[in-house]
């Protein structure tokens, strides 16, 4: 059977692509570049030829050494490892990024539109977890829930009692980026009295809280800043040592973004200076590395990059994963396309 | 220094309120904070005396007593020791250690922390719940621990959007729970003594039956003679592997004995708990669980609450010294009684 891929709306057909005939599904290949989910490796080893880079010490340098690079037509890649320009340079035949997480800062989307690379990310599936989770680290931080849990494992409480922690009730939210997250985010906080602001490249029209132009106007009017916005050339460092002081000693920040997004070494001085009240932290510039001087505060709350990792969110982002490759590889629109 | 003696001397003559064990909130909050001009504090931790000595004592200058959650109950016993009280203040919203039949009796008016306490709690079994099921606590631990690095990603949670709530008492803590769940695209159904009938939450007319159809219970009412041990096997059994509790009510709502069994047997998959049968005591079982959330009771242990209680508790006394409404009067009903000296009430209105 002739398999002649058909043109995208509004893109170029790809020069580079081969006519391929008489090939199922199950022979076209896909690496996936960390073991991000069980069930989705599992899915993939099923619907597809699948590649493991982590194999190879994750190095596509060594993975060449051992395949050829032009089996490869998909990379499902995550937050740890996407699809830099090394690795589309690596692959000839690759058509289509599917990445297991919805920021695309570890793609390398100019190079992908230039060859014709179709991208999928996986928005929307996962908008409630990471929501969730920043209510739960801005009552972690506020109401101490795990230094009181600590405090009594260790069996604390018989001897005193645990001491005041802060009210979350009623107090004012700062928004980096009113998208899905954001709103989301916002739609929760609501819930507990909180008055919401926030700060975003422009104003929404429909979104009914006060909006900042200014990222330092944001953090002086609230007591928690919540960075929910995505990583890109212009957000990297936006909460840098001006911003931290504006939000203040009884301020806290909490970042459910990317590492990156934060000035991490003025993040950690602020903290141990009691310049800033206190942090809920779920992403970090060098994961898994974290400050060694966050790991003794009692202020602060540590999460491993969480965000969506529930069993429920994983395997949606995962379906959404195979959903957009074999839409991809039947020739029909992708459900979840960045370009 | 004559002025300082007469000073002095008029607050020996100020009306007593007896406290019977040190209250934490008040040293939280700074002694200074509840001096008035209307009364002094009697405390009774304070005498060599045996308690009923020391009451006889003081008996005819204790107009009030100021109880607190911990403090030894103020029974009947107690009360009769004191006739001159008129007022009983607790500074918790419970008041399980107050023997509301014998103040009904006598006329002694009754004044708990009413609502202001319902933010705080809502919010604090919000975060339990999350911290459960997304692991926050246990995470956090192997973060700093410095396990990421070198074990890799923690093992996955549960997701809370969409899980079906039961809320067992449905006042103004339990209301308050549900209003915030719903933002998290929880659906909310409850047990209480009674049907609320401006509620559209769907009823249940027993607890087995709330469990049966949730994922998770958040324990949110008084503790009673008919709530003490309520939440037991068979409503742990039927709350099921994948459920989940929230206890921000007393701990002798639960049978802890039993819900430890379940939680060492996985017959219930995670449990946060701010309230325990002995506090400060807490089954050993449960420091070795990562599905399990504990708080040292703190779940209203807020400065922005503890001023506003403070004004509470001095705004009830000086109104009752002052024979002022009181700012926040328990207006309970006996409608019925039971073997014990505690009664089942309906509560009317707080204020």
């Amino acid at each position: 059977m002739n398999h002649q891929p058909t043109p995208q709306t509004g893109k170029e057909k790809n020069p580079n692509l081969k006519k391929i005939s008489g090939l199922t599904m199950e022979s076209i290949g896909v690496l996936m570049t960390c073991p991000m989910h069980k069930y989705l490796e599992q899915q993939l080893e099923t619907h597809f030829n699948l590649f493991r880079l982590w194999h190879c010490n994750s190095s596509i340098t060594e993975f060449l050494k051992t395949h050829q690079g032009n089996t490869i037509r998909a990379v499902v890649g995550d937050t740890n490892i996407g699809a830099d320009a090394e690795l589309i340079a690596s692959f000839p035949n690759l058509e289509i990024v599917a990445s297991y997480s919805v920021g695309l800062d570890k793609i390398d989307l100019r190079k992908c539109e230039e060859k014709g690379i179709r991208v999928a990310n996986t928005p929307d599936v996962l908008t409630d977890d990471v929501a969730d989770l920043a209510i739960g680290l801005i009552l972690g931080v506020l109401r101490r829930i795990c230094a009181s849990d600590e405090y009594v494992r260790i069996g604390k409480w018989k001897d005193a009692d645990f001491g005041l922690a802060t009210k979350f009730s009623g107090k004012s939210v700062g928004i980096v980026g009113l998208g899905r997250i954001g709103t989301a985010i916002a739609k929760r906080a609501e819930a507990f009295g909180c008055s919401i602001s926030y700060f975003s490249r422009s104003q929404k029209p429909f979104a009914n809280y006060k909006f900042y132009s200014n990222i330092i106007d944001l953090a002086t009017s609230c007591q928690i800043l919540i960075v929910a916005c995505a990583l890109t050339e212009e957000t990297r460092h936006i909460i840098d040592r001006e911003v931290i002081d504006a939000l203040g000693p009884k301020g806290i920040l909490i970042n459910i973004g990317r590492g990156a997004h934060v000035d991490e070494t003025e993040l950690v001085s602020a903290l141990l200076e009691g310049r800033l009240g206190g942090a809920g932290l779920d992403v970090y510039e060098n994961e898994p590395e974290v400050p060694e001087e966050l790991l003794g505060l009692g202020n602060v709350v540590l999460q491993p990059h969480v965000g969506s990792d529930t069993v429920e969110t994983s395997d949606a982002m995962a379906d959404l994963v195979i959903s957009n490759l074999k839409a991809h590889f039947s020739n029909k629109p992708l459900l979840t396309p960045v370009i | 220094m004559a002025e300082s003696t007469d000073c002095h001397k008029a607050q020996q003559d100020f009306p007593k309120v007896l406290i019977l064990k040190p209250i934490p909130f008040i040293n939280l909050v700074g002694e200074q904070y509840f001096a008035s001009n209307k009364f002094t504090f009697l405390e009774a931790y304070d005498s060599s005396l045996p308690l009923h000595q020391f009451l006889s004592t003081h008996s005819p200058s204790i107009k009030a007593i100021l109880s607190s959650v911990g403090a030894p109950p103020i029974t009947a016993d107690i009360l009769h020791l004191l006739p001159e009280v008129g007022l009983v203040v607790t500074t918790s919203v419970g008041l399980n250690q107050v023997d509301l039949l014998e103040c009904r009796r006598r006329g002694i008016k009754v004044a708990n922390a009413g609502s202001i306490f319902s933010d705080d709690v809502a919010d604090f079994a919000v975060g339990l719940l999350i911290d459960v099921l997304r692991k926050v606590s246990a995470s956090d631990g192997y973060v700093r621990k410095g396990l990421w690095a070198t074990k890799g990603d923690y093992p996955l949670g549960s997701k809370l959007g969409g899980k079906r709530i039961g809320i067992v008492g449905l006042g103004n803590i339990g209301f308050a729970v549900a209003k915030r769940l719903e933002a998290f695209r929880c659906s909310i159904s409850y047990n209480s003594r009674k049907r609320k009938p401006h509620v559209s939450y769907p009823f249940y007319e027993s607890v087995c039956e709330l469990a049966a159809n949730c994922d998770v219970l958040v324990i949110c009412c008084e503790l009673t003679d008919q709530t003490h041990h309520m939440i037991n096997k068979e409503v742990l059994s039927a709350l099921g592997k994948e459920g989940v509790i929230v206890n921000i009510g007393r701990g002798a709502i639960i049978n802890e004995k039993e819900m430890v069994q379940c939680l060492v047997q996985g017959e219930i998959a995670g449990a946060g708990l701010d309230v325990f049968e002995n506090e400060p005591d807490v089954p050993l079982e449960l420091f070795a669980m990562d599905n399990v959330v504990l708080s040292p009771h703190v779940a209203v242990f807020t400065p922005e609450s503890f001023l506003d209680l403070r004004d509470l508790v001095v705004g009830n006394l000086e109104a009752f010294f002052s024979n002022k409404p009181l700012l926040s009067k328990f207006r309970g009903l006996v409608i019925g009684l039971s073997n014990s000296s505690y009664c089942r009430l309906v509560f009317l209105t707080f204020f």
